[in-house]
């Protein structure tokens, strides 16, 4: 399963327009396709639409309210991929605040003509 | 467009001269990076970084100096397994700039094939790996969101 998984993900994703549609998910935690379309430039059913492809990739989980759909991301997965992304660059953060200490107190020193 | 990377950036009051001496020998490294490193700051040179108390233990990572050109350029594999090669895919690369500006360096690092390092530590995990390649890669786009996310939402 996992080359077909992949390929949705990526597929759904590398549309800029849909990627533009999960950001916008992620700002609100949870809508329906008309609601997103208010603040993109496509229609309501294209909305949908895109919201579709999400949903089968796996990033996005709706379910029936009234005539519309709402949908929300999935937290789990992308909490855990996130906290990939962010623990890699926090870590980096710390070694840079530390190496600029190290290397401003070497030249204070007079470490650059040594 | 690479996303599977991470990029970071400081100014530092001090010349290219001094900040790369910093990221290149080892009792500096060993102040800023790891508890203890051997190094030999040349392109092609092995290095071996030593991290004493983690929560899982002590863990020994190999290096491999792929490009080392003083006082600009610094760029390394690591975390790849024992006996391999470094090479993309099997390891993850970090890439220091320094770029002199004013009296100071800016120092820029980008740290890529972040998924190799997340998850090969994780045997059984092959799975987990083939799984997230996708996934990973899309994260670059969606870090600004990412926090909110992260913190529980």
């Amino acid at each position: 399963m996992t080359a077909a998984t992949d390929d949705r993900l990526w597929t759904a994703v590398a549309e800029p327009s849909r990627l533009r549609l999960l950001e916008l998910l992620l700002e609100h935690g949870s809508a329906t396709p008309s609601r997103l379309a208010r603040e993109l430039p496509f229609s309501r059913q294209a909305a949908s639409k895109h919201l579709g492809v999400l949903n089968r990739a796996g990033l996005v989980a709706g379910h029936r309210e009234g005539r519309e759909v709402r949908y929300e991301v999935d937290p789990e997965r992308l909490a855990a991929a996130a906290r990939v992304m962010n623990g890699v660059a926090a870590r980096w953060d710390r070694r840079l605040a530390a190496i600029k200490r190290i290397a401003e107190e070497l030249h204070a020193q007079g470490g650059s003509s040594i | 467009m690479v996303a599977d990377s991470v990029e970071r950036e400081v100014l530092i009051e001090a010349p290219p001269d001094v900040v790369w001496r910093v990221i290149t020998e080892p009792r500096h490294i060993e102040r800023w990076f790891v508890d203890e490193a051997e190094l030999d700051p040349r392109p092609g040179g092995q290095g071996l970084l030593t991290f004493r108390h983690t929560p899982t233990g002590e863990h020994l990572y190999r290096l491999q100096v792929v490009a080392a050109e003083r006082p600009h350029r610094f760029v390394y594999r690591w975390m790849h397994s024992d006996g391999v090669h470094p090479a993309e895919g099997n390891s993850v690369l970090v890439e220091f700039t320094l770029t002199a500006e004013g009296e100071g360096t800016r120092l820029r690092v980008v740290e890529s094939g972040i998924q190799a390092l997340e998850w090969a530590e994780d045997e059984k995990s092959r799975y987990v790996q083939d799984h997230n390649n996708g996934w990973v890669r899309i994260l670059g786009r969606l870090q600004d969101y990412a926090p909110e996310v992260a913190a529980g939402r």
